[in-house]
C-alpha cells in the first residue's frame, strides 16, 4: 500500500512539473505584454529609457525563458513562492487569503453535487423509464450542456437583481470593517456562487450514477437476489447501494478538478475574490509567479483527488485489495 | 405434482420465444430440460419465478402444489420453497461476502451456524464463508449456490446451467446434490444443454428446440435409437460421439412449422403448418405428425 501511494505520488510530482512547465510556456509566448499592462501606453511614452528597462527587468522580459523557469522553480520547490508582481505581496500570503475565501465555496459545492447528484442519480436509475427518470435525466442533459458562466449570471439576475434575495458579488458586504464580518454574512455571499458550482458538477454525477445503477439492477446477483425472495428494498440496500457507491466515490474524487474549473467561471462573474478569480487575474496581468503559484497548487488539488480516489477504491473494493496474492 | 405447467406461451415484444409448452414434475422427479443456446431455457426458469424483464409476457397455466402459482403465492415461497441454483460467480454480489449471501443477507447467529453446517457438508471449509465470490473457484462456487439452495427446505429446485466448466468428475458431484434433493422429497428441474449428463442422471429429459418442445421421454429411453421417436432428437442422438458422431447441416430452427422442419428427411407440406399438435406414444410425448401415436391436447 505504501509503495503503491509512493509510485503514484512520484508519477503525480512528475506530472506537476509538467503542468508548470507548460503554464509558464503559455505565459511567457502569451501576447500579454505585462509592461504595456501594468503600466499604460500613455506611461510607458514618457518614461526615460533607463526607466523602462529597470521596469522591464522588474517583470523579468530582459532574462532568457529557460533561466526563469529553473530559478522559479528552485526558489518554488524550495518554500518561496516569490513575490507578487502586482500585487507586491508575497505570493504565498495572496494565496492563503484568497484559499481561504474559495476552499468554502469549492468545498460546498463539492459535497452538495455529490451528495445530491448521487441520490438523483439512484433515483432515476431505480425507476428507469417512468416520468420521474426521464425529469431527472433530461434536467441533467440539460444542465450538463449549459455553459456555466451563463447559467451563473443567469442565477445573479435572477436572485440577486430581480429577486434581491442574494448579494450582487463578493465575499462580504460593502462598508463593513473586517472585524464586523459575521460567519453569516460570509454564508450569506457564498450561496449562489456554491450554488452555481455544485448545478455545474452535478450532471455528470447524476447521469454516470444512474447508468451504473441500471447495470447493478440487471445484473445476474441481482437476478439471483429476486429468485431468492429478497424485497426490492433488501435489493437496494444490499447490493445496488454497495455497488454504486464504489465507482461514485472514484468519480466524486475526480470531480474535484472540474470544480476548480468552474470556480474560476464563477467566482469571475460574482465577483468572488477566490483563487478562481485570482488566477485570471494574474493570468491577464502577466504576473507571473502568482499564476504559477496558482496553477500548481490547483494542480495538487486535483492529483490529491485522484490519488484519493485510488486508494480508498482499493481499501473498499475487495476484489482489489492489498494483501498476500493481490499486490499491485 | 409439484409444478405443473400447460399451454405456456412466453414472448418479448411480440417475438414468441417459447410456445405451447407443457411440464410437469412430481415429488423426487428429476426433469432435464435439454436445448442447445437460444432455444429458451432460462426465459422458462425465470418466468416461472417471475424474475423474467419486465418486457417478457408469460402466459398460461402455471400450478405449485395444485394451486396457481400467483403473484402473491410466489412472493411467499420464493427462495424458501421455490429456489435457483444459477449458473456461474457472476451471480453472487462481488461486493459481499460468500457466508452472508448464502445467509441472504443475514448475519444472525442461527442462520450463520446454518450456513457453516452446510459449507461443511459440501466439503467446504469455514473459511471460505469470508472469502469475496472472485476468491472462489468455479467448482466452489457452485456447491455454494447448492448449499444457498439448502437454506430452507425446497420443494422446487431450477437449476439453470449448472455444469459447465466443471469436468466430468465435478460435474457428476454437482449432479449428484440435485439427485439427494429429489430424495428428499424436492422436484428438481434441471436445465442443461449436456445431454450426455441428463442420461446419466434424470427421470424425464424434455427436448427443447427453437422455442418448442420437440419430444419428452423416459431418460431410458434415449440408450438406444428406436425408442426415440421425433427426427431431432434422433438427430441429437446420431450426434453423439458414442453414437458415430453423425451431424445435421441445419443450425438455425425454423420460424414458421416445425422448427426442425430444414433438417428433417421426412419433412412434408403439414410440417409447415403454424400448429403441429402433441401425440403420445408409449412414455413418450412427440410433436411430430409423423411419429404415429394418439394426439393429445393439453
Amino acid at each position: 500500500m505504501a509503495g503503491y501511494i509512493l509510485k503514484n505520488s512520484i508519477r503525480m510530482f512528475l506530472l506537476i512539473i509538467a503542468v508548470s512547465i507548460a503554464a509558464f510556456l503559455l505565459m511567457t509566448y502569451s501576447p500579454i505584454d505585462p509592461l504595456q499592462t501594468n503600466v499604460g501606453q500613455t506611461a510607458l511614452g514618457i518614461m526615460s529609457q533607463e526607466q523602462i528597462e529597470k521596469l522591464e527587468t522588474y517583470w523579468g522580459s530582459t532574462l532568457p525563458p529557460l533561466t526563469r523557469y529553473i530559478q522559479w522553480a528552485k526558489d518554488f520547490f524550495s518554500g518561496d513562492m516569490g513575490i507578487s508582481l502586482l500585487y507586491r505581496q508575497p505570493v504565498s500570503d495572496i494565496i492563503s487569503q484568497r484559499l481561504s475565501n474559495s476552499i468554502w465555496i469549492l468545498s460546498a459545492a463539492w459535497i452538495l453535487s455529490g451528495v445530491f447528484g448521487i441520490i438523483l442519480g439512484m433515483l432515476a436509475g431505480i425507476k428507469e423509464g417512468t416520468l420521474l427518470d426521464h425529469i431527472i435525466k433530461s434536467t441533467a442533459i440539460l444542465f450538463s450542456s449549459t455553459p456555466i458562466f451563463w447559467f451563473a449570471l443567469l442565477m445573479l439576475m435572477l436572485f440577486s437583481v430581480w429577486l434581491k434575495w442574494f448579494p450582487i458579488g463578493l465575499s462580504v458586504p460593502i462598508g463593513v470593517t473586517a472585524e464586523n464580518v459575521t460567519i453569516t454574512d460570509r454564508i450569506y455571499h457564498g450561496i449562489l456562487p456554491s450554488f452555481v458550482l455544485s448545478i455545474a458538477a452535478m450532471p455528470n454525477i447524476i447521469l454516470h450514477t444512474r447508468e451504473k445503477m441500471i447495470t447493478v439492477l440487471e445484473s445476474d446477483y441481482v437476478l439471483f437476489a429476486k429468485a431468492m425472495g429478497k424485497s426490492n428494498q433488501q435489493i437496494f440496500i444490499q447490493h445496488g447501494m454497495r455497488n454504486v457507491l464504489l465507482p461514485a466515490i472514484t468519480l466524486q474524487c475526480a470531480s474535484i478538478s472540474e470544480i476548480f474549473g468552474g470556480s474560476i467561471l464563477a467566482e469571475q462573474v460574482f465577483s468572488y475574490p477566490g483563487l478562481g478569480q485570482m488566477a485570471v487575474t494574474a493570468g491577464l496581468g502577466g504576473d507571473m509567479p502568482l499564476l504559477m503559484a496558482i496553477v500548481v497548487i490547483t494542480a495538487c488539488f486535483v492529483c490529491a483527488g485522484n490519488l484519493l480516489a485510488d486508494v480508498l477504491h482499493h481499501i473498499i473494493d475487495p476484489r482489489m485489495r492489498f494483501g498476500k496474492g493481490n499486490k499491485i | 405434482m409439484i409444478l405443473d405447467m400447460k399451454q405456456i406461451t412466453i414472448s418479448v415484444n411480440n417475438t414468441i420465444l417459447v410456445e405451447d409448452f407443457f411440464l410437469q414434475i412430481a415429488s423426487g422427479e428429476l426433469v432435464a430440460l435439454v436445448g442447445a443456446s437460444g432455444s429458451g431455457k432460462s426465459i422458462l426458469a425465470h418466468s416461472i419465478m417471475g424474475i423474467a424483464p419486465k418486457n417478457v409476457v408469460c402466459q398460461g397455466e402455471i400450478r405449485y402444489q395444485g394451486e396457481p402459482l400467483t403473484k402473491e403465492k410466489k412472493r411467499d415461497v420464493l427462495g424458501k420453497e421455490i429456489v435457483l441454483v444459477p449458473q456461474n460467480i457472476s451471480y453472487l454480489d462481488p461486493l459481499m461476502k460468500v457466508g452472508r449471501q448464502v445467509a441472504k443477507g443475514k448475519k444472525d447467529k442461527i442462520s450463520m451456524e446454518k450456513v457453516t453446517k452446510l459449507f461443511q457438508k459440501y466439503n467446504m471449509h469455514s473459511s471460505v464463508m469470508q472469502r469475496y465470490p472472485h476468491m472462489l473457484s468455479g467448482g466452489m462456487a457452485r456447491r455454494v449456490f447448492i448449499a444457498s439452495a439448502l437454506m430452507e427446505q425446497p420443494r422446487l429446485v431450477i437449476a439453470d446451467e449448472p455444469t459447465p466448466g466443471l469436468h466430468k468428475e465435478m460435474a457428476q458431484m454437482v449432479v449428484s446434490h440435485f439427485r439427494e434433493m429429489a430424495q428428499m422429497g424436492a422436484g428438481v428441474l434441471m436445465i442443461t444443454h449436456d445431454l450426455e449428463l441428463a442420461m446419466d442422471c434424470a427421470d424425464k429429459i424434455i427436448v427443447l428446440y427453437g422455442g418448442k418442445i420437440m419430444e419428452q421421454t423416459n431418460a431410458k429411453s434415449f440408450q438406444s435409437e428406436n425408442t426415440l421417436y421425433h427426427p431431432y432428437t434422433k438427430a441429437l442422438w446420431k450426434a453423439m460421439p458414442q453414437n458415430g458422431f453423425h451431424t445435421t447441416s441445419v443450425t438455425h430452427p425454423s420460424k414458421t412449422g416445425c422448427p426442425f422442419l430444414k433438417g428433417c428427411t421426412k419433412s412434408k407440406k403439414e410440417c409447415m403448418k403454424n400448429i403441429i399438435p402433441y401425440f403420445q406414444k408409449e412414455n413418450s410425448i412427440i410433436r411430430c405428425i409423423d411419429a404415429g401415436g394418439k394426439e393429445i391436447c393439453f
